[in-house]
């Protein structure tokens, strides 16, 4: 079994956080191979960004998948640049708080989270990658939702201890949103 | 067993340090930039000492200062950094000076690009320097190869005090994976070590009868004619051809196709082959861990009889890593290949659609 | 009977090869008695450069380290900090720390790398038959300037010594000549005092022999000490530049 993820969207999007976040949850919490693949423009602000991670019971081949089974993105050129890098049948998280446009892709699943939206009404901006993380793991369920707390709680609220509450508050009401459209998509089915 | 969760270069960097490195000279070049930052903040805490050199130039004789000590040092650069230190590096062979050198490869010739590739294989193997001097080359193609890789170089470099080469490439460096590190190398080791490396280095002579001369065409300390060091380090490589070559196979035994690859082309070919084998393919695999000395009999080995071909995958155009295949091969079997460059990552289905070609070739 | 003069412990006792009248014996020699007067023979490693410079490894009876060319300031940088009892001293020509060397010189010096730094000016590469150096002086005639050094095609002689001032790295700069037997005294004392900055852990210290090269200047070896006093010392002034 081997799951392929590829995140992209704008730097200072917490584009690469959110990879890592997946990858550490997913090496406290199961025996898998773990690969993480960065990638970012020549521009050190405001170039695209975005990652790779991929989770397998093999040792994983290339760091850097072809297609992968999920995409989300935060950007409308994140957008346009990866909707075709999704295996049919795979699914598209889109933030469509910043993402105006849709996909041409009518052979994949669409969850559509406002999470910068979200974010912004909680009071900063940086937490949308923790809410469409939250989504993400409530939709996939492919990793126990607390080890990808912990995960942020280690990492993120090691250097910033006062955002843990807010970190939790975005993750949580990301998880509900993913589990809601779930089971949405099960009903339709 | 504690896992970390590390990127290619930092990781590469703390192997260094457990491995006893103290020593760090480099320069900035992308995409290995983390080493030396890594270096940077950790070397202090240890009592070691990271100097940003003001070239690759300055900072390759730099580690060659700093190697003659008698500490362990090491280096990193890029490519084309690397082709800027290919002058100490020659004269750290010439000196039998015992350091360790990390290529975090990107595109080539010159400049190239800053994405990864695997375009530095003959230099390398072959000539990373003048005077056709050969170094211990590992290629690793995890993180955690990359972590057990760069602690043994520190102690083949001791070994046979001579420079010890890591050959890996920018997605190596730049990938996290989780990694099991190894045991911090003891205070009284590595004291030990240096007192016993006291019988060359240059750090004053203090009491020894004679002084110590390290030059291109010394050993030891000590002197000695150019042709009888030439013949001496050839007689050494030799010997690496009995004692460090170092490769891995799997399903050869019955192979009609091979597919062989080395670093980062190797994990990705192994999991084409594991693919082609589901898929009914009898395929076998080959992977060089060190480069150099190149395993040549892992392909001596083959049943020929039974070969349809032999797959190269690299991401070098033109190809580099087949020309030693070839060599050994020596048209025992056809010989094809799959070839990515200027910063793409060569896919599996590449891999696979090429190995299909040369299987259904026959 | 009292001696008065003996040669230096550290030189071996070889008969040196540099050319008849060269000055490079003589610079070798204040430095290795130096050091024996400051007991630091056995505390010493030398880097020395590639050239004529190169040759001071077959008369000095010290640790010595080649280096490739232009690069023994980053040698020995990493020398001293890698062994900071060492005593770090490196022995260039202008050739090697004056042009392939630049950077490294600079750099080191601007780090202030408590290492002594020993350069001999003797304007063109000598080893290599009398080539242009950066600090060949105008008009003089080379190998690769054969109608002399035209400011126009091929630049100013650089003043190592002013250059290395600017920056504030340096704790001892000074400019000295071996061509009469005053100024060898004075040479003398600066290499003692550059030496004794090092000792101190003052930072980097340069003393740089304005020399001769009979040979390649086509002087006899009288010919060449005049030719040095009347227009090398016009175009690098004797004195000490930086003393912290």
């Amino acid at each position: 079994m081997e799951n392929t993820v590829l995140i992209g969207g704008i730097g200072g999007q917490g584009i690469l956080v959110f990879g890592q976040l997946l990858c550490l949850a997913a090496m406290e919490a199961t025996d898998k191979y773990v690969t993480y693949f960065p990638s970012y423009s020549m521009e050190k602000r405001g170039g695209t960004s975005d990652c790779y991670v991929t989770i397998s019971d093999e040792p994983v081949g290339s760091p850097k998948a072809e297609k992968s089974d999920y995409v989300v993105v935060f950007a409308n050129m994140a957008l346009k640049k990866f909707q075709h890098a999704l295996n049919p049948g795979g699914t598209l998280f889109v933030d469509t708080s910043v993402c105006t446009e849709k996909t041409d892709r009518t052979d994949v699943h669409v969850v559509e989270v406002p999470a910068g939206e979200i974010a912004r009404e909680m009071g900063d901006a940086r937490v949308a990658n923790l809410c469409m993380l939250g989504a993400f793991i409530g939709y996939t369920g492919i990793l126990p939702p607390d080890k990808v707390l912990d995960a942020a709680h280690k990492t993120i609220g090691a250097k910033r201890p006062e955002l843990r509450a807010l970190n939790e508050e975005a993750f949580s009401k990301g998880l509900e949103i993913g589990a809601q459209a779930k089971a949405a998509h099960a009903a339709s089915v | 067993m504690e896992r970390v969760f590390m990127k290619g270069c930092q990781a590469i960097a703390e192997a260094a340090i457990r491995a006893g490195c103290r020593f760090f000279a480099g320069y900035p070049i992308t995409p290995q930039n983390e080493i030396p930052e890594y270096f940077s903040r950790r070397l202090p805490e240890v009592g070691g000492v990271f100097l940003q050199g003001e070239s690759e130039t300055a900072s390759a004789a730099m580690l060659y200062g700093a190697g003659a000590t008698g500490i362990r040092a090491m280096t990193s650069s890029s490519s084309c950094g690397i082709s800027l230190m290919s002058e100490a590096i020659g004269w750290m062979a010439g000196a039998c000076i015992p350091v360790v050198i990390c290529n975090v490869s990107r595109g080539g010739p010159g400049i190239g690009s800053i994405q990864p590739s695997q375009q530095d294989y003959f230099q390398a193997t072959k000539a990373s320097g003048n005077g056709g001097f050969r170094m211990l080359v590992f290629a690793p193609s995890t993180v955690q190869e990359a972590v057990d890789m760069t602690y043994r170089a520190f102690d083949l470099a001791q070994k046979y005090k001579y420079p010890v080469y890591i050959l890996t490439d920018g997605f190596t460096g730049e990938m996290m994976e989780p990694v099991v590190l190894p045991p911090m190398r003891s205070e009284e080791f590595l004291a030990a070590e240096r007192k016993a490396n006291e019988a060359w280095a240059v750090r004053g002579r203090g009491g020894a009868p004679k002084a110590h001369k390290i030059r291109c065409g010394t050993r030891f300390g000590v002197r000695c004619p150019l042709e009888q060091k030439n013949k001496e380090d050839w007689e050494m490589y030799e010997r690496w051809k009995k004692d460090e070559i170092e490769y891995e196979t799997d399903g050869t035994e019955d192979a009609e196709l091979i597919i062989t690859a080395y670093g980062i082309s190797a994990r990705i070919a192994r999991s084409a082959v594991s693919i082609l084998r589901k898929e009914g393919y009898k395929v076998g695999f080959i992977r060089p861990i060190k480069i150099h000395p190149f395993p040549e009999i892992a392909y001596e080995q083959l049943d020929y009889s039974r070969l349809r071909g032999i797959l190269c995958a690299e991401m070098s155009i033109p190809p580099q890593f087949t020309y030693d295949v070839e060599a050994v091969v020596r048209k025992r079997a056809p010989i094809g290949t799959c070839l990515r460059s200027g910063g793409e990552i060569i896919e599996r289905s590449a891999i696979i659609e090429a190995a299909k070609k040369l299987y259904g070739a026959k | 009977m009292k001696k008065i003069y003996a040669r230096p412990k550290g030189l071996y006792r070889n008969i040196n090869g540099y050319c008849p009248g060269c000055l490079h014996s003589a610079a070798g020699k204040i430095i290795m008695s130096v050091l024996e007067e400051m007991d630091l023979l056995d505390r010493t490693a030398m880097v020395d450069g590639v050239g004529c410079c190169a040759n001071n490894d077959n008369y000095m009876d010290l640790d010595a380290i080649g280096t490739p060319h232009g690069r023994a300031c980053a040698t020995a940088s990493a020398i001293k900090r890698c062994s900071p009892e060492t005593i770090v001293i490196t022995y260039q020509g202008d050739g090697d720390l004056a042009s392939i060397g630049l950077a490294e010189t600079m750099l080191a010096a601007n780090r202030g790398d408590n290492i002594t730094v020993f350069f001999i000016n003797n304007a063109n590469y000598g080893m290599t038959g009398g080539q242009m150096a950066p600090t060949t002086l105008l008009d003089m005639k080379t190998t690769t300037t054969p109608f002399g050094r035209n400011p126009k095609e091929h630049g100013y002689p650089m003043d190592m010594c002013k250059i290395l001032s600017a920056l504030r790295g340096p704790s001892y700069i000074a400019r000295v000549t071996c061509i009469d037997v005053p100024n060898v005294r004075k040479a003398r004392q600066a290499v003692k005092d550059a030496l004794q900055h090092q000792v101190d852990g003052k930072g980097f210290s340069m003393v740089e022999f304005v020399s001769n090269c009979p040979t390649n200047w086509g002087l006899t070896p009288l010919e060449s000490l005049r030719f040095a006093k009347e227009r090398m010392l016009a175009e690098y002034p004797l004195g000490v530049y930086r003393n912290l």
